[in-house]
């Protein structure tokens, strides 16, 4: 790599070359304000807050988008610059309502951080706001655009990151609005509902539906047994919201503090994760090996907006989308069935609730029909990891000291395998661990498949599976996922082998650790200590096997038979169907 | 009976004021008297754009150009040039310095130098033969088949050329540095937007001369290995864009553009883009997003188009003025070119003249010359006679200029020094009758308008700025706005992404230094002097002058002008809509705005 | 028009500079220019063309050509209209509306007089003769 010497604030410094200002002064102690900008995004270099002196130029420029040069100096903060920065910051406030103590974002916006810090005691311009209404079309995420600061985050997001196209800018000048495409209600528009943009707005424009006040009704409500099952992603990344490093597991936190909340059950999707290994491996086993067990590749369908992605680009992929339902949906139909029955509870009676890392499952649980399968609602509320951490704060419960407590029976045990279904690359691999053991009738040696591993967008590679070699692919972040459905396309209409058996695909970078409704500035270096620690939860496991799990084993010999038996059919598998790109 | 001589007396209103009409009836006078009434006519034309030097009066076909006439001089002219053919020396205008005058050195009285506009108004553009037979397409012979790209290049840093889009950077080096990167594709752009308010040099150009800008084009093409180009023009320029298309049509059944131009195994085609007119667009990275299909908002830069432009392409973009140079310059050489002009800013440019000025229209003069110059000769001064208060150059990214930097020589550099800026050409004279305030508060209001949206301080600072200007002009305002819009101004001016919102307060800065005593004026007396400030200004009738002629009670749209005749009227403020209809019609001089 | 080479381009040159040479000088055509820019047009140029090409054709002119080009820069005094004729001073006409190009018909074309306050002076020398 090709180094450059350059100066901060006149102190020498060597970096590589093609490192930005912001970056540069960064690994040298000094931070340059930012809004706009943010890591997982090319700079749109909106705000203006970033500007600094390069020596001996009349021009200032962005830090966020402008690559050192070799030889410059650059000045970063000097009272000019300064009153210069406070001046943005006070024109955006003129045009951004006051309301923080009502604001989604109260405590973890960064706009009133960087308020704070400027010190501005008096308004000095006369507040001008958007009069738009708030979008709450989705069952999802809630756009406010009165509070919309332009800084392009989101519209970024949702066209270059997820090439969903569901956000856009419209107008321009002073009008220039945040909107959903073609002015549509975000619910009609193409959105898949993935939250990437409200885990990337810096203030309260985008934010996750809170429906912790539900939750605490049925709490509340006597005549309701509130099952509350944790998803895999959640546990790494909670601690975060109450200052930890990402990645510290807090699995048995969590469940002490969900019991402290009033849940009556605590239940872990981990077990269901493993429950949709053993049905979803099977039916793979099934496309491998039977001539009328659906086309290859096979495709995985636990992510929900993925399936919404698929449903409305990709409509003609749905032959090949594993009928397995999501973990948390399977998870919601045996608590409503087999747990029911087990502890003889009135399954209507049962209020079966979701800590998630995503906003797409609060769309899930209500998207078809088959959601229903139970006779009731599968699952009756999901709550997000920000929701969560907010009402633990909220209901005084002390979270980093509390002590570690167990899941309960018979569906809170998991395996490994279960566990790293939050991290992309994890469903492929736990299926392929219990893939194995059902192809040869032989235990793996090494259940760490690591070729599967990895945060690049997209990995494919070969991993042997008896006699075969099995075609393998994975893609997390939705731009990623067209390179991989164009190859099966071509294939498929040119009557060639497909090009892969089996593919998993996540909406969010990172795989569900990098979830729409996890805690907020999430960037590379968090996804990958979160990643590291749902592999040190599996690395521990004493069971790392779904097949292994003893009461998986148990539910298939109490209750379901066999995966792929007519229960599971009615319990754990869904359909899908084209969905237009907009709905009027 | 044939006319011997044609005798041209200005009619122009800088030469009326010398009494230039005494002149022309004693032309008449003197040939009826000495009988050759009939041999020579005497007419009185439109400003010869030497009003400095005015009265002034020229006699064809000897082209005898009189300078400085008096009525006096008109015998003298009869006596000795019509009737002796005695041309009057001592009349006869003179270069500075130069003490004896040959005629032929005479045609060099003008101010102006037509280097881009050689073929406006000479051959018709849509007629690819006319443009032929002035040179036209040479300077593509010598490039295909003569010069290597290295030598075009040279050529081009020989003759110093600087792009007239408005930022003035070196064009040799903007193709240099496309040339020098290795790609299979390149693109050569024409930026054709022109959205300044009151400009329209590219479109003339483009109108009058449209394979100029074809031919140069294809000359980038061959220098810097591109195929395909790109004019991105607005679609409210239907005639040029009409023009452009037949040229387009011509060159290519010529076999000037297309596979194997001239058989010299070279390919180039050129297609049109029209854009919707946003102001924007015209900043390069923005038109060529539009180009692309997408939202048309700047980005960041670097990296700069000339390495990664149009679908991340190395991409040449330059100005229409910029392109009608570069044929001149192959074929008189960069040599030639440099000798035009100033020594860092060689050439012509070509500016919109319009406002209070006496001759609106498109000029091109040589660098260097001065504002005075410009406004005073080539332009006629202004208009009825009134006082001139600024000149804004630039547009609404430029500053204004006042009398004290009339002579300032124009060039990029010293229009930066004085705060303001060359801008694409656009150049707006006012008068006494101009509020700088309200002016200024228009050129903010574009801004406002046409800013794209996309960074904070463009967006909501032009729009603070537009509010105080707007407080100033109603009388709403504290001496702390006057703050207010320094620090926005800086603001905006450091921190927007591109060139329209960090020039925008320009206008707001460059006013409020030379005219800060016109601000406080507004903010703390409540007075417009210049009475366009219609919340600061009041009309009433002095009674003492005020005969009851009921002229203006007559012409009030109210109305609410009230007095019996010939008795002093009255104005009934709060009725009065401050229309200033009284105040134009009153002869007696008794309405009193204030 | 078959695609040119290098040759075929300079002879067309050649040929057309003959063309224009002789209709500066000796050609017993009556040039008439109509500048038709948007300023010449917004200011009533088609007007004025329609006169001259009027009046060409009543009273049987043959020798006339009545043609357009661009801008001249003149644009207070739209239309412009330049006149090229034998036995006169070329001449550049300004603020030409119908009425004056009628009159430019009778006094300049037929009478050989300008038209009093309407002549003006060109811009510029031009730099292609130079
Ligand atoms: C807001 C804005 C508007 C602009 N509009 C134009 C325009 O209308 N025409 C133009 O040639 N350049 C315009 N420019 C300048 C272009 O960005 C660019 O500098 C120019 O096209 C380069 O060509 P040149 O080197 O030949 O000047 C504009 C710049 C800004 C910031
Ligand atoms: S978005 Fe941030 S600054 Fe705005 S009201 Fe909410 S918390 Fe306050
Ligand atoms: S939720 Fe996802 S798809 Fe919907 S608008 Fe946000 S980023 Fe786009
Ligand atoms: S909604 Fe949020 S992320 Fe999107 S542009 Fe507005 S402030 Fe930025
Ligand atoms: S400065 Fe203004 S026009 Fe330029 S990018 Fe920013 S908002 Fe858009
Ligand atoms: S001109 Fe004015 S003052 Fe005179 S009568 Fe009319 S309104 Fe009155
Ligand atoms: S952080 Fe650089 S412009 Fe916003
Ligand atoms: S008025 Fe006579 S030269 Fe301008």
């Amino acid at each position: 790599m090709a180094m450059v010497n350059i100066k901060i604030n006149g102190q020498p410094h060597e970096v590589e070359a093609g490192t930005s200002i912001l970056k540069a002064a960064k690994a040298f102690q000094v931070n340059i304000p930012t809004l706009c900008y943010h890591p997982d995004l090319e700079p749109w270099a909106a705000c203006g807050l970033c500007v600094v002196k390069v020596e001996n130029s009349p021009k200032m420029v962005r830090a966020c988008a402008t690559e050192v040069v070799d030889g410059q100096n650059y000045i970063t903060h000097d009272p000019e610059i300064m009153e210069i920065r406070k001046t943005v910051v006070e024109l955006i406030q003129s045009n951004h309502p006051n309301e923080c103590l009502t604001c989604a974002r109260n405590g973890s916006c960064e706009f009133q951080d960087i308020s704070a810090d400027f010190c501005i005691r008096e308004a000095p311009y006369c507040e001008m706001l958007k009069d738009l209404p708030k979008d709450e079309s989705t069952p999802s995420i809630v756009l406010d655009p009165r509070k919309c600061i332009n800084c392009g985050r989101c519209v970024q997001v949702c066209q270059q990151l997820q090439d969903v196209w569901a956000l856009e800018f419209i107008d321009r000048g002073y009008g220039t609005v945040m909107q959903p495409a073609a002015g549509a209600l975000l619910n009609e528009s193409p959105c898949i509902k993935c939250g990437q943009c409200s885990a990337h707005c810096p203030v309260g424009a985008i934010y996750e539906k809170d429906e912790t006040e539900e939750l605490l009704a049925a709490i509340r409500d006597e005549s309701k047994h509130v099952a509350i099952q944790v998803a895999p992603a959640v546990r790494v990344a909670i601690g975060e919201a109450f200052g930890l490093e990402p990645g510290v597991l807090l699995t048995g936190k969590i469940y002490a503090a969900l019991r402290m909340l009033g849940a009556d059950a605590v239940f872990d999707t981990n077990f269901a994760a493993d429950l949709t290994i053993m049905e979803e491996g099977t039916e793979l086993v099934h496309r491998l090996t039977s001539k009328d067990g659906g086309p290859l590749p096979q495709i995985t369908s636990c992510c929900p907006a993925w399936t919404d992605f698929m449903e409305k680009y990709y409509p003609d992929m749905i032959p090949h989308f594993s009928t397995a339902k999501s973990p948390m949906m399977m998870q919601g139909a045996v608590t409503k069935t087999y747990y029911a029955e087990k502890a003889e509870i009135d399954p209507k009676d049962i209020y079966s609730v979701a800590i998630m890392p995503c906003t797409a499952k609060k769309y899930e649980i209500g998207r078809d029909d088959n959601m229903h399968a139970s006779g009731y609602n599968d699952m009756d509320l999901v709550i997000t990891t920000r929701e969560l951490a907010r009402l633990i704060k909220r209901a005084g419960i002390d979270f980093l000291n509390l002590k570690d407590e167990e899941a309960d029976n018979p569906i809170g045990v998991y395996s490994g395998a279960g566990t790293i279904f939050g991290v992309t690359g994890g469903v492929m691999e736990a299926a392929l661990r219990t893939a194995y053991k059902l192809v040869t009738d032989e235990e793996l040696g090494d259940v760490n498949i690591q070729a599967v591993r990895g945060m690049d967008g997209v990995r494919s590679g070969e991993v042997p599976v008896g006699d075969t070699n099995l075609r393998v692919a994975v893609a997390h972040g939705m731009a990623n996922v067209r390179q991989l459905m164009d190859e099966v396309r071509e294939a498929r209409d040119t009557g060639k082998e497909p090009p892969y058996h089996f593919i998993e695909v996540m909406a969010c970078k990172g795989g569900c650790i990098g979830g729409g409704g996890q805690p907020y500035n999430t960037d590379e270096e968090v996804r990958q200590k979160r990643a590291a620690g749902i592999y040190n939860d599996d690395e521990k496991s004493t069971v790392r096997c779904s097949y292994q799990n003893p009461s998986i084993i148990k539910i298939y010999d109490d209750y379901l038979g066999e995966p792929l038996s007519a229960r599971s059919h009615e319990l754990l598998h869904t359909r899908y169907h084209a969905r237009p790109l907009y709905q009027k | 009976m044939a006319i011997k001589n044609y005798c041209l007396v200005c009619g122009g209103s800088g030469c009326a004021a010398g009494k230039a009409d005494d002149i022309y009836h004693g032309l008449l006078t003197a040939a009826d008297a000495c009988g050759i009434g009939n041999d020579v006519q005497i007419v009185k034309t439109g400003c010869f754009g030497l009003c400095e030097k005015g009265p002034i009066v020229k006699v064809l076909p000897e082209e005898a150009f009189y300078v400085e006439v008096k009525p006096e001089d008109a015998e003298t002219i009869v006596n000795e040039h019509l009737l002796k053919g005695r041309i009057v020396d001592s009349l006869l205008y003179r270069e500075k310095g130069a003490d004896k005058t040959d005629l032929s050195e005479i045609k060099f009285y003008q101010k102006q130098m037509r280097l881009v506009l050689r073929n406006c108004g000479v051959i018709d553009p849509e007629e690819i033969n006319e443009y032929i037979a002035r040179q036209g397409y040479a300077a593509l012979e010598k490039v295909l088949f003569e010069l290597t790209p290295e030598e075009v290049l040279e050529e081009l840093k020989v003759s110093g050329l600087r792009g007239r889009g408005g930022a003035g950077f070196p064009t040799w080096l903007k193709w240099k540095f496309t040339a020098d990167v290795d790609s299979a594709e390149k693109f050569i752009v024409c930026n054709a937007d022109e959205g300044d308010p009151g400009a329209y040099m590219d479109r003339s150009t483009l109108e009058g001369d449209p394979h100029s800008i074809l031919e140069a084009m294809t000359i980038a093409a061959k220098t810097v290995g591109a195929d395909h180009g790109v004019i991105y023009i607005r679609a409210e320029y239907p005639l040029a864009i009409k023009r452009l298309e037949i040229a387009l049509k011509q060159a290519r059944e010529f076999g000037l553009l297309g596979d194997d131009i001239l058989g010299s195994g070279f390919s180039f085609d050129i297609e049109i883009r029209l854009g919707a007119g946003a102001f924007v667009c015209g900043e390069e990275t923005a038109l060529l997003a539009s180009t692309e299909g997408n939202r048309g908002m700047p980005i960041p830069k670097p990296p700069f188009p000339a390495v990664k432009g149009l679908f991340d392409k190395p991409t040449v973009i330059n100005n229409v003025e910029t392109y009608a140079n570069i044929p001149l310059i192959i074929i008189k050489g960069g040599a030639w070119f440099n000798a035009i002009g100033t020594e860092k800013s060689p050439g012509t440019k070509v500016f919109a003249l319009t406002g209070k000025i006496e001759n609106s229209g498109l000029v091109e003069v040589p660098m260097g010359t001065t504002l005075r110059e410009i406004i005073f000769d080539v332009g006629g001064g202004i208009r009825d006679g009134k006082e001139f208060k600024a000149v804004q150059t630039g547009g609404p990214s430029g500053g204004v200029i006042t009398k004290d930097y009339l002579d300032t020589p124009i060039d990029f550099d010293h229009l930066t020094a004085i705060g303001s800026m060359m801008g694409s050409g656009g150049m707006i004279v006012m008068d006494e009758d101009d509020c700088i305030v309200d002016i200024t508060k228009f050129y903010m209001e574009f801004c406002v308008d046409e800013s794209c949206g996309k960074c904070a301080p463009c967006r909501i600072g032009t729009k603070r700025m537009h509010q105080i200007l707007d407080k100033i002009t109603t009388g709403k305002a504290t001496l702390e706005d006057l703050q207010k819009l320094k620090d926005i101004g800086l603001a905006t001016q450091k921190a927007s992404l591109c060139g329209l919102g960090q020039t925008a307060a320009n206008p707001v800065l460059s006013t409020m230094k030379y005219f800060e005593e016109e601000y406080l004026e507004h903010i703390r007396d409540g007075k417009c002097r210049a009475g366009k400030c219609k919340d600061l200004v009041s009309y009433t009738i002095d009674a003492e002058k005020c005969i009851g002629c009921t002229v203006c009670a007559r012409k009030c749209p109210v109305p609410c002008i009230s007095g019996e005749r010939k008795m002093p009227h009255v104005i009934d403020q709060d009725q009065c809509i401050k229309c200033g209809a009284c105040f134009d019609v009153c002869k007696f001089g008794a309405v009193i705005v204030a | 028009m078959a695609k040119m080479t290098l040759e075929t381009l300079r002879k067309l040159r050649e040929e057309q500079k003959e063309v224009i040479e002789r209709r500066d000088s000796g050609d017993k055509s009556i040039h008439i220019i109509v500048g038709m820019g948007t300023c010449g047009i917004a200011a009533g140029a088609k007007e004025a063309l329609n006169v001259f090409l009027g009046e060409a054709y009543t009273r049987k002119m043959d020798n006339v050509v009545v043609k357009q080009t661009g801008c001249m820069g003149l644009c207070y005094a739209e239309p412009t209209v330049e006149v090229k004729m034998e036995g006169m001073p070329d001449t550049l006409y300004g603020n030409v509306d119908a009425a004056v190009a009628r009159k430019i018909v009778n006094l300049h074309l037929l009478g050989g007089k300008l038209v009093n306050d309407h002549v003006f002076d060109y811009p510029a020398r031009d730099i292609n003769k130079e």
